[in-house]
Formats: structure tokens, sequence, C-alpha cells
């Protein structure tokens, strides 16, 4: 179980303003994070309390480039998950490969308010606003993928797979 | 049923006889693009884990085309990086110094992607190659290592969306507007983990470098690819550049399945421009009110290669650039470089006041070689637009094609060459 305060986001959220390219020279979250969303919100690193933020957005969260760079310094905000009624695929690709929680719900994103207190339930898919009641279903994963996330991510299990092979 | 281009191909790569749209499959991969944004990512990832097997580095492709020639120290270590790895592991395609150029210009035009192939890149415009017929899609850092590691990677099957394009194209409607308008049409997740297939007379009337353009801009309305059949040109373009690396020419059965089938005359299509900040933002560039710049782009993995060149060159012939504009212009390789050289299109850009940049992805993403202060307009042939794109997030970036770049440089506001 996660949990967390939503810090609210529109539709077609970019990873160019998710984490500008001129940043992209360094690979170190925490580095990343002092200027992630510095396209929408400078202050929006100052709006995360670490742990304990969940980010939730409305369609194509993600869109633009390849860059990991961008869930990277989400995750290094100390943001436990992403909500958003679709992701852009690339985004997604890399969240989940990076051990990032991403769920897929349209109504979570759509009802969810800047500062409801949410709890989601990674196992079921669950996502519940502890300020209203509601409760929302995310789209499961297929169980390839919940793999991936199981192991907390891809390189995980490739590395298991050429240590077994080695 | 039959089957798609794309599907074909990802069978092919899977072992096997058919796919279904919305099957996961494990694929092995021909071409693995980094650059040295993403590379340096994935090499520090396998280094971490102290992973030394790297089976296929003749499949592996990385290029210094982004922050290069290096911008600050940063850059200059992350390029340092891969020149190691390259080294260490045998990869023979690495590229920088004088045989760099922006990764889509480049390895099509080194015969390093072919027809038939499954490429992915840690660049979201890998797309691109899409107009060799090849299927080409781009992922992360992180997914680029794990290939380089197996030499296959998991896709899920993409629906096809099919564009067919018929009509007769007005003058100054190139590659970049119809995509645009495509765009513009279906929105920025219009074709959102699908793939686009474009097809139809005036698709087959456009030359590979208008092609390419079309598919470069895929990844702008959400696809997974964009892909066009291989036809005379593509196998002469192919031909042409001197590969041995084996050429398969796959088409989309007559009844294959299609998500959607979009119908398009371009014939009362004009010149398009995306304001800013989605590339879907288009209008037709007759129908604008005056918007001033302070600079103009030409070149990106867009619409950097010869014929977009010629394009700028036609408009910009005997005439200067407006006193208060910029006008940068990046080749998209040594190759397109040379040639406009030799056909007399670099002094047409210098008498006319332009700067010649050297072949990289210059401003496109706001990083190196002239970004945009608070405030700046600037009209460029790149593909994205968003808030803060190329420089300050109060400056805008509004998407044209070469003639209404040069033009716009010329005017000193966008315009299209028959209102200079």
């Amino acid at each position: 179980m996660i949990r967390g305060k939503a810090v609210v986001f529109g539709d077609n959220v970019d990873t160019d303003v998710i984490i500008p390219a001129r940043y992209l020279t360094s690979t170190d979250p925490k580095e990343l994070a002092r200027h992630c969303m510095e396209g929408l919100d400078p202050q929006f690193p100052e709006r995360v309390t670490p742990g304990a933020t969940i980010l939730v957005a409305g369609k194509n969260f993600g869109c633009g480039s390849s860059r990991e760079h961008a869930p990277l310094a989400i995750k290094g905000c100390g943001v436990v998950a992403v909500i958003a009624a679709s992701f852009a695929r690339i985004f997604f690709r890399n969240a989940i490969n990076i051990g990032l929680p991403i769920l897929e719900s349209e109504e979570a994103a759509s009802r969810i308010r800047e500062g409801d207190m949410v709890s989601i339930d990674l196992a079921t898919g669950e996502i519940r606003n502890e300020t209203t009641g509601e409760v929302f279903q995310a789209q499961a994963f297929p169980p390839f993928l919940q793999e991936i996330i199981a192991a907390g991510g891809l390189m995980n299990l490739v590395e298991k797979r050429v240590k077994a092979n080695s | 049923m039959g089957m798609t281009i794309t599907e074909k191909i990802i069978a092919a790569h899977a072992g096997k006889e058919r796919v279904f749209p919305g099957e996961l499959v494990q694929v092995t991969v021909d071409v693995m693009l980094a650059n040295d944004i993403t590379a340096p990512l994935s090499i520090k990832e396998l280094e971490k884990r102290g992973i030394t097997t790297i089976p296929y580095p003749e499949r592996i492709v990385l290029v210094a085309d982004h922050n290069t020639p290096a911008r600050d120290i940063p850059s200059a270590e992350n390029v340092k990086l891969m020149r190691e790895f390259a080294k260490k592991h045998g990869i023979p395609h690495f590229f920088e110094g004088g045989a760099v150029g922006i990764e889509h210009v480049l390895l099509p035009e080194l015969g390093l992607v072919v027809p038939g192939d499954l490429v992915i890149g840690a660049d979201s415009h890998t797309c691109t190659y899409g107009a060799l017929g090849a299927f080409a899609t781009g992922m992360g850092s992180t997914d680029l290592a794990a290939s380089w590691v197996l030499g296959e990677t998991w896709l899920r099957v993409p629906e096809s969306l099919k564009f067919v394009l018929s009509g007769e194209r007005r003058p100054f409607v190139t590659g970049k507007d119809l995509i645009l308008f495509i765009i513009g049409e279906i929105g920025v997740d219009g074709a959102r983990y699908c793939a686009m297939e474009f097809a139809g007379p005036v698709v087959s009337s456009l030359s590979m470098d208008e092609r390419f353009t079309m598919t470069n801009m895929a990844i702008e309305a959400g696809a997974k690819n964009g892909i066009i059949a291989p036809d005379e040109k593509t196998l002469a373009y192919v031909r042409e550049t001197g590969t041995s690396r084996p050429v398969r020419v796959f088409t989309s059965d007559p009844d294959a399945e299609w998500k959607n089938v979009f119908e398009i005359d371009v014939t009362s299509i004009e010149p398009q421009v995306a304001f800013p900040h989605l590339p879907s933002n288009t209008r037709s560039v007759y129908g604008i009110p005056k918007i001033e710049i302070d600079q103009v782009v030409i070149g990106s993995c867009t619409n950097g290669r010869i014929e977009d060149l010629r394009m700028a060159a036609a408009v910009l012939r005997g005439r200067k650039v407006h006193p208060k504009v910029r006008l940068l212009i990046f080749p998209g390789s040594p190759k397109v470089l040379r040639q406009a050289e030799e056909e007399g299109l670099i002094r047409v850009f210098l008498e006319a006041g332009g700067v010649i940049a050297p072949p990289s992805c210059g401003p496109c993403l706001g990083g190196h070689l002239g970004v945009l202060a608070s405030f700046e307009r600037c009209a460029a042939t790149t593909n994205r637009n968003f808030i803060g794109r190329m420089g300050h997030e109060t400056s805008e970036v509004y998407l044209v094609n070469p003639y209404v770049a040069a033009s716009s440089a010329v005017a000193g506001y966008i315009t299209a060459p028959d209102k200079l």
C-alpha cells in the first residue's frame, strides 16, 4: 500500500516540461529532481513531500522524447506513484523499467483534486481517494509487465538471466 | 485475415507465422541505437551491475549528435564514456567529430538500416526509419541496455492506422505539411500505441527525404511507429548506400486489419504552421496574424536533409535575412553538408546572412547552439514546440517547412515564399 497527497496536472504533460533537455547531461536522479516540472511550475519540487506525494495527470502523460531522465526526475523528487488518464508509450515503458509505479485510470485522473489524500494498492490496482471516499480501479497490467514490476525493474530480470547463463 | 507491414516485420522477428494487435511478443533486434544523452544511462546501468557481455556489437549504433561539439564538461564526459564503451566492446558504429550527423539522417544514408529491419533506439524519433519500410520505434535507456545484452526486446503489437493520401499538392506543400496536417486532425495522442502507415498516390510521389520527414513525426501523434511500404524509390535509395545488409520488402495485405483508415485529399492543404505549444496546433500559413520572429532554425532529424536545404536555398537565393532575425542552418550529416557545398547552397546561405552550424541536433531540444532567450520567437523546421523546448520557458517555437522557414527569415515574420 502506498499513500500520498495528490499534486495535479492537466493533459499532454510532455517530457520537455518534466525535465528540460538542458539538464540531461546529468544522470543523477537527485540532480534531475531539482529541475523536475520546471517548465510548468518551477516550485514543483517544493510541492512534493518526499515519500508522500502522488502525481495525478490527464491524458498522454509523458509525451515527447524518450529521455528516461523524466521518470528518474519524478522518482528522484520523492513522488511515490503517477496516476494518469493515459500515458505516452515510451514514458510508460521507462517508468516500469526504472520501478516508478504508474496507474492508468481515466476516472481517478478526472476526479482526484489537488491536495486530496490518495492511497493505492499496487497489487490490485485499487486507488482510494481518502478525502472523498471514492474508489477507482486502475487498468490491470499483463502478467509479463507485472513480472518486471515485481522484479523492481527490467535490468534486475536481465541481470538474473545473464548470470544464470554464465 | 491478412497482416500489415508492421505486423509482418514483427512476426518475422518473433519467429512466428503471424501476430495480432495487442499481443506481447519477444523479438530479435537488428539495430540498437543510442545517442550522447541516452547512451550514458544505459552504459552506467550495465557497468553498475558488472554486466560485460555484449554479444552483438555490430548491431549497436552510438551517435554523439545532441550536445556536440561538446557543450560543456559533463557533455564531453558523456561522449568519452560512449567512446570508451565502444572501444571496449568492439562496437564498430560509433560516430563523433567529422563523422557525426543527426542519427536519423545518418543511419539511412550509411545503409545501417534497410527495409524489413526491426530497429529500436533510445531516441523518440527512431520512428523515422519507417520510411524505409522498417519497423522502428523509440524506447528508453534501460530498454536499450537490455537489448544490448540480450539482442532482443519485448513489444506490444500495435494496431495499425492507415492514411491514404490522394489529390494534387499545392505549391510549397511538402511532406512536413502533410504530417503536420494529419497531427492537427488526429491530435498529439491520436495514434497513441498505434502504427501509422502512410500510403496512396501522394505518398508514392514523395521523395525519400520527404517520406523521412513524415515518418519522423509519427511520434508527435503518439504513434509507436510510422511506416511506408518500400517501392522503387526506396530500393534505389538503399542501393545507393552500397549496404551489404539483406533487404526484406514487406507490404500490407489487401485484407489486413486496420483500426481506422483515413482518406485524405491533400488538394486543399496549405503550408502549415504549428503554433505553440503542441505540434497539433496547426493552421494554414495564409490565415495567420503577423507573428514577428527573432530566430529561424533550418535542420533537425525532421528537415535536415539535402532536399530541405535545396528548398530553403531556392527562397534565399539573392535575398537577405531580415536584420533582426538570426538564421541558423544545421545540415543533417557530413554528406548533406558536402553536397550542399558542392551545389552552391552554402554560399547562398552565407550571402543571405545565415549561420552554418555543424551537423548536429542543435537547439531543437534547447540545450546547445542557438537556444532562445525569454519571450523570443523562432520559426523552425524541427518537430516539437512544447513549453521551453528551445530555451527559456516563455520563448515560442512555430513548426514550419523549409520554404516557410526561409521566407520567414527574409520577412522577419512568419510567411510563405509567394507572399514575399
